[in-house]
């Protein structure tokens, strides 16, 4: 009778097990398929040709090539600036718009948090012609400033809904706190709230970064002649066919990113760390 | 104090002294006058050029007219509406079809290791999707890794014909739109009560009547939210047709851009624009029925 019910058992067991394995190889299977594309950038990126068809043997030239030779920089740099100006824009506006959309009432509300969401989900490429036709419309000049503002639309929305999920989670009483001991309220934003927000502020700044340094559809749009992101440099590039120079200095990118991601999540386990060493203190 | 003042009329309060609103000016105030000016007037401009009529120039006459969506009605556009639809249509339920198994096995580990893998979800997002569809590009060049490979294992004798084709478009829309499916899913996968499928077991329910009942009836809007995630951006991302297809694969996102940036013929492109945006609103509001537009998780 007992090793019938444990044949049984491990029967079970057995099948549980086989799924397991399963799943792991299923799973193992799709990030290869995510990741063959990268790992191709990376291998080209040491390729010893000029093409980028087909292998021919390993070489660091091509990033002796980027950091010596190559106009790619103009145009990161261009990127950088675009994606810095809408960061800080984003947040700025985000921040306090999520704080006010939070705790005040006022007529248009509802109207304004559901505005939020129309470029979270309307295809890129209309809210790409919508900005288009307002600055065309307005004669705003396609430029640097037309990207910026555009970028910063896309990622306001984003900020918001961050900057909501942290909020929601804090205890907003330290505020009242502060300001029964005396603080007006601009103080106490600047030396209580805004401190408290750091972590969703980072998470914020980077997903903003993220968004804005590789947007392609509504920059061709507004960019104009005269400002020429990377995104947009690689796609005209991308027709007749792309350099490995393109590959050395995406893969520098993503290096970079990782890292920046790696710091942001040990920056923010410290944040956390200390954040409960001083509630500790207090209470 | 220019943003004041519009700030105070964009709130339209009244019976409260000034000193009172000014903290909800301050905060509220930046957000509701750059969403006004830059989305929502924008996209009201578009419905009103939708209804006017291109001059010889390129530029608007303003005379009204419902030509520009009749225009649509043309075999040759009808032809590029359906494939868009069809290809996003395909996209989605594969990115279903993948990405759902892949959020349940996520969602299955412990939280630590599952922010971990959803970060490595993510990472390819943050690379230049452009390289990473020209890299699969390589891939499928007759002299590329593919043919190479099923070459070499004597499968085919001469190498494939897949570049610039329709099943590249549809790749590089999976490759693009794949980790955004995974998001909402793993989110509403994890929410899930779990305990009521060990009581569906025990009720003698069997593994499949017991997903068909209860997983995918408590996960629905996580499938939604991958429905808007993916479905309609694959509607509108131009740029894959044109690095997967050559140029030889026409799909709506496209024939919008063309409309502005090639032939300039502006009341075409917003009616085409307002066809998008009623799609986009339709799946909304399937999506509103079932949960809650704070939950979609985007990010």
């Amino acid at each position: 009778m007992n090793t019938v019910k444990n044949t049984r058992l491990s029967k079970r067991l057995k099948r549980k097990r086989a799924a397991r394995i399963g799943s792991n190889i299923y799973a193992t299977l799709v990030f290869i398929f995510i990741y063959i594309p990268i790992a191709m950038m990376v291998l080209f990126s040491f390729n010893d040709q000029r093409t980028n068809y087909y292998w021919n043997g390993f070489t660091l030239d091509w990033y002796e090539y980027l950091f010596t030779r190559s106009d790619l920089w103009e145009y990161l740099v261009i990127s950088l600036i675009v994606a810095l100006a809408s960061v800080i824009l984003s947040l700025i506006v985000g921040v306090l718009g999520a704080m006010g959309l939070a705790r005040f009432e006022f007529k248009l509300k509802k109207l304004i948090n559901n505005s939020l969401y129309i470029p979270i989900v309307v295809p890129e490429v209309v809210l790409g012609i919508s900005m288009l036709m307002l600055f065309e419309t307005c004669h705003f000049p396609l430029g640097l400033w037309s990207i910026i503002l555009a970028h910063t639309t896309f990622c306001i929305p984003f900020v918001i809904i961050i900057m909501r999920g942290r909020m929601a989670g804090m205890d907003m009483s330290i505020e009242e706190a502060s300001q029964d001991l005396g603080a007006n309220r601009i103080v106490t934003f600047f030396r209580v709230t805004l401190p408290l927000l750091v972590p969703g502020i980072l998470s914020s700044a980077f997903m903003a970064f993220t968004l804005s340094i590789d947007d392609v559809i509504i920059t061709n749009f507004v960019a104009g002649p005269y400002a020429t992101t990377l995104p947009i440099k690689i796609l005209s590039m991308v027709k007749v066919g792309l350099k490995p120079e393109v590959n050395a200095m995406t893969t520098i990118m993503i290096l970079v990113l990782v890292i920046g991601v790696a710091l942001n999540s040990v920056f923010q386990a410290l944040l956390k760390k200390r954040a409960v060493t001083s509630n500790k203190t207090y209470f | 104090m220019a943003t004041n003042k519009g700030t105070t009329l964009a709130m339209g309060g009244r019976g409260h002294g000034l000193k009172s609103k000014a903290p909800a000016m301050a905060t509220a105030g930046p957000v509701s006058i750059w969403m006004i000016l830059f989305v929502m007037l924008p996209l009201i401009y578009i419905l009103f050029i939708s209804f006017m009529t291109r001059n010889t120039f390129g530029g608007i006459d303003y005379s009204f007219t419902v030509e520009n969506y009749t225009e649509m009605l043309q075999p040759l556009y009808l032809k590029v509406i359906f494939k868009s639809l069809k290809m996003a249509f395909v996209t989605t339920v594969v990115c279903l079809l993948v990405g759902y198994p892949l959020a349940y096995w996520i969602a299955s580990k412990p939280p630590k290791l599952a922010a971990k893998l959803l970060m490595l979800v993510m990472i390819p997002y943050w690379t230049s999707s452009l390289v990473r569809l020209y890299s699969l590009n390589l891939l499928a060049m007759p002299n590329g890794f593919i043919s190479l490979a099923l070459m070499k294992l004597n499968i085919i004798d001469k190498p494939l014909d897949i570049l610039y084709s329709d099943g590249m478009v549809f790749a590089g829309l999976l490759v693009a739109l794949l980790p955004f499916s995974v998001l909402p899913l793993y989110s509403s996968i994890e929410k899930m009560d779990r305990s009521l499928i060990e009581a569906s077991k025990d009720l003698g329910a069997n593994s499949f009547v017991t997903f068909k009942n209860i997983t995918i009836p408590q996960t629905f809007p996580g499938i939604v939210g991958c429905i808007i995630l993916v479905f309609i951006p694959a509607l509108g991302m131009y740029y894959v047709p044109e690095i997967m297809g050559g140029g030889k694969v026409m799909l709506i996102g496209t024939l919008v851009k063309n409309q502005f940036l090639v032939t300039k013929n502006w009341p075409f492109g917003a009616s085409l624009a307002i066809l998008l945006i009623f799609i986009t609103l339709a799946i909304l509001w399937i999506y509103t029925r079932f949960a809650k537009l704070e939950d979609l998780e985007v990010c």
